[in-house]
């Protein structure tokens, strides 16, 4: 990746590109010989079970059906600990707010993110508060920290994946990222969508007694699916095989996709998580997120294979075989 | 096993077995953008046996427009001219300068639409003129001109349609004009086919069989078996495989209103280059809503980047694997030319979907 | 180039409107391309427009549809 030129909105998209200047600019300046991983959440120093993640929430619009920037700047942080086997304990709020962004919105933005809070058992301990002049922010961003203690006593990373562990998507995907695309361009055809942020910790943490079982972990924001699934097997030596027949989907982002041109693999959720299990127990784990409010309609999608290195497969409706990349591009409806 | 898993099965087994019949290397040209991402994404290529080539043609409005229109459009908005609509499907298209009109989503004055019916209200709710990109095959022209002429009607007299839209049968006869196009048969488009109706392809009769065809893995899996059982008994007809669309004379309103507002014009097919009547302009009665005319619009310059095969690749001359350029410098983040750059250009499929022949 | 979905009419608003569901989806649409529409009408849909009214749509018939259409010129003569 060359040093020079401009940052493109695909290098924040989630895909491809986000992964190369992370791993490739970003990276080399803070790997050190305690961080060999740039990790979603680690370790405050080597051995330390309190965890902390950070993320910056710039979602337009910052108002949607089913949430808001508020609650997803708590969700959102809160998802990364608990994926990464810590519980949620506390988060402080950088606020950077365009000149001009209505008082009562940001008031109600907050009032979301402190009944977040709530429901997460998360306590919002700091905060910060910049005001940029108008045209130079985005009304408002939110910068989430969040800090946690590790219950999961092992690490949840693809390298303890095996051949044979099963892939689980924990919900029906798709809702949150087109839900925010038909909100931000207008567009009539999304009006029965809503995102599905929601706090994943209570779903997550009960795949936890599963243990040696529980090889990783993520929840599938930007990039959806489609990503996760690639940085799992990127510079591994097996890949995985998924079945389309088998990803959930519910029917109202099935059509909406199909309307926009879109794939719902790489569209953004908010409260659906993966997960890979050793084969095996899949019924099992299965079972434990049928249980739970978020996961009622967990499916086993594909399996980690030995066929294919460094890839992602699929079978499709008709018994064929495809790549499933890495999403290139924004996120766009198309009509071709 | 599902009955349509097995019906797939079946289908697959007769397309192997009918390919052994023929006995030699068949050359299938898939004419539509859509199709070319359908056969892969639904892993229909994956299928098929070795002996049967898919050869991705030029149905991908995205590729054949000429890099210049995007340039032209980009200016109205910085000249401060006109605001500009458009499908997603243009926004991250570089034009020759490299820019695109994504980039100037800050500004407000570059709207993304879903359906050309939006460009009523929004030439309504702006005071100066909006310029809609119309670019598109036959599927999507009647669905431009009808909201242009709804704008009329409501006396909204400031959306303007800058054209570049194509059709599909000139460009046919274009191919086949070249004596080396080595091709065996065609799967047709089953959208576009919609609105034209089969019997637009009646010159294919006697010189190659064609299929419409719909985009269901199982309507394109029946499409290819009859297009090889055609070619096994040397039959050269043009067959609809799509009966549940398509009709024999087309969407008759579509058609008539197609032929009340444009004609046939010659234009440039990048890659290609111009192609007789094988582009829709605006006619007479109808050009101050023509942007070209009204706005002073230059002509679209083309301008193919070194090293770029892209003209092969849409005459179906050339894979894209073929092209040096194609994976190392050219991918679908950082796009050399337009078969890369389009959702459903030639070699973005391959590039996403794996195509490994 | 031509991105379309099966979608079914359940009113029509007006000469040129109509609302279409499909998945839990409901959406307006224009109908002025099509000769009569009716609600019941199954329809595909490019681009927010309906260009044609599809003659079935029914699963257990497409799925007929097919078996026909794959057998039909079968028996037409293969050898």
């Amino acid at each position: 990746m060359k040093e020079k030129g401009d940052v493109r909105l695909e290098h924040g998209s989630g895909g491809a590109l986000s992964r190369d200047l992370v791993e490739q600019l970003i990276h080399p300046l803070f790997k050190g010989e305690s961080f060999p991983e740039l990790l979603d959440a680690g370790p405050v120093e080597n051995g330390s079970d309190i965890f902390m993640t950070t993320d910056g929430y710039v979602v337009d619009p910052p108002f949607f059906p089913g949430g808001d920037i508020g609650r997803l700047s708590i969700f959102g942080t809160c998802n990364d600990l608990s994926v990464s086997g810590a519980q949620p304990l506390a988060i402080s709020l950088a606020l950077v707010i365009e000149e001009g962004f209505q008082l009562e919105d940001l008031h109600r933005a907050l009032g979301s993110a402190a009944e977040a809070a709530r429901e997460a058992g998360a306590r919002v301990v700091t905060g910060d508060t910049k005001v940029v002049p108008r045209g130079k922010g985005g009304g408002l961003y939110i910068i989430s920290t969040g800090i946690g203690r590790k219950v999961f006593p092992l690490p949840l990373s693809p390298r303890r994946i095996e051949p044979g562990d099963a892939v689980i998507v924990s919900a029906p995907i798709g809702a949150h990222g087109l839900t925010v695309l038909a909100a931000r361009e207008s567009l009539p055809v999304a009006a029965s969508l809503r995102s599905d942020v929601a706090c994943l910790y209570p779903a997550v943490s009960a795949l936890f007694p599963l243990r040696d079982g529980l090889r990783f972990m993520r929840d599938a924001t930007r990039g959806g699916i489609a990503s996760v699934v690639n940085e799992i097997v990127q510079g591994s030596p097996w890949g995985i095989v998924l079945e389309d027949a088998a990803v959930p989907v519910s029917d109202e982002v099935r059509t909406v996709a199909s309307l926009l041109g879109l794939n719902p693999l790489e569209v953004a959720n908010e409260g659906v998580f993966v997960a890979v299990v050793a084969g095996g127990i899949e019924a099992a784990a299965l079972g434990i997120l049928h249980a739970q409010p978020l996961g009622t309609k967990a499916r086993c999608v594909g399996r980690v294979s030995a066929e294919c290195p460094g890839v992602v497969l699929t079978r499709t409706r008709v018994g064929g075989t495809r790549v499933v990349d890495f999403p290139r591009g924004l996120l766009l409806p198309r009509i071709c | 096993m599902s009955d349509e898993s097995r019906l797939a099965r079946s289908l697959v087994s007769e397309i192997h077995e009918v390919s052994a019949k023929i006995g030699r290397q068949v050359r299938l040209m898939e004419v539509c953008g859509t199709h070319t991402v359908e056969l892969r994404k639904q892993g229909i290529q994956s299928l098929l046996p070795p002996l049967v080539t898919l050869v991705s043609g030029p149905g991908c409005p995205v590729c054949v427009t000429p890099s210049g229109y995007i340039d032209n459009a980009i200016n109205l908005v910085t000249e401060g001219r006109a605001d500009v609509a458009t499908f997603g499907d243009l926004m991250k298209v570089p034009g020759a300068s490299g820019r695109t009109l994504s980039s100037l989503t800050g500004s407000g004055r570059v709207k993304l639409v879903y359906s050309p019916h939006e460009l009523v209200e929004i030439a309504k709710g702006r005071g100066h003129p909006v310029v809609f990109l119309a670019v598109g095959f036959e599927t999507t022209v009647p669905t431009i001109v009808s909201a242009l002429l709804e704008a009329r009607e409501q006396g909204v007299h400031n959306l303007f349609l800058y054209t570049a839209f194509k059709t599909v049968p000139p460009a046919l006869r274009f191919l086949l004009g070249n004596p080396s196009h080595g091709l065996d048969g065609f799967i047709l488009p089953g959208h576009v086919s919609i609105i034209i109706g089969s019997d637009a392809y009646a010159f294919l009769e006697g010189i190659r069989p064609g299929v419409i065809t719909g985009f269901e893995g199982m309507d394109m899996l029946v499409g290819i078996l009859e297009l090889l059982r055609q070619i096994q008994r040397g039959e050269r007809r043009v067959q609809n495989a799509y009966p549940r669309a398509v009709k024999s004379g087309g969407n008759a309103r579509a058609v008539e209103l197609i032929e009340r507002t444009l004609e046939p014009r010659t234009e440039m097919w990048r890659g290609l280059g111009p192609i007789p009547g094988a582009a829709l302009g605006l006619k007479a009665w109808l050009s101050e809503s023509d942007a070209e005319k009204t706005l002073g619009i230059p002509p679209a310059v083309d301008r193919e980047p070194p090293g770029c095969l892209c003209s092969r690749v849409i005459a179906g001359m050339s894979t894209p694997p073929e092209c040096a350029l194609f994976g190392k410098r050219c991918t679908p983040d950082d796009p050399v030319g337009p078969c890369m750059v389009s959702s459903e250009g030639t070699c973005a499929a391959y590039f996403r979907y794996g195509s490994s022949r | 180039m031509c991105l379309a979905t099966p979608m079914k009419i359940e009113k029509i608003v007006d000469a040129r409107r109509a609302v279409v569901s499909e998945g839990n989806v409901q959406v307006e649409i224009d109908v002025s391309l099509l000769k009569d529409p009716q609600p019941g009408d199954h329809v595909i849909v490019h681009a927010g427009y309906a260009i044609e009214t599809l003659t079935l749509a029914d699963a257990e018939e497409r799925l007929e549809l097919f078996r026909k259409l794959a057998e039909l010129s079968g028996e037409a003569g293969s050898a």
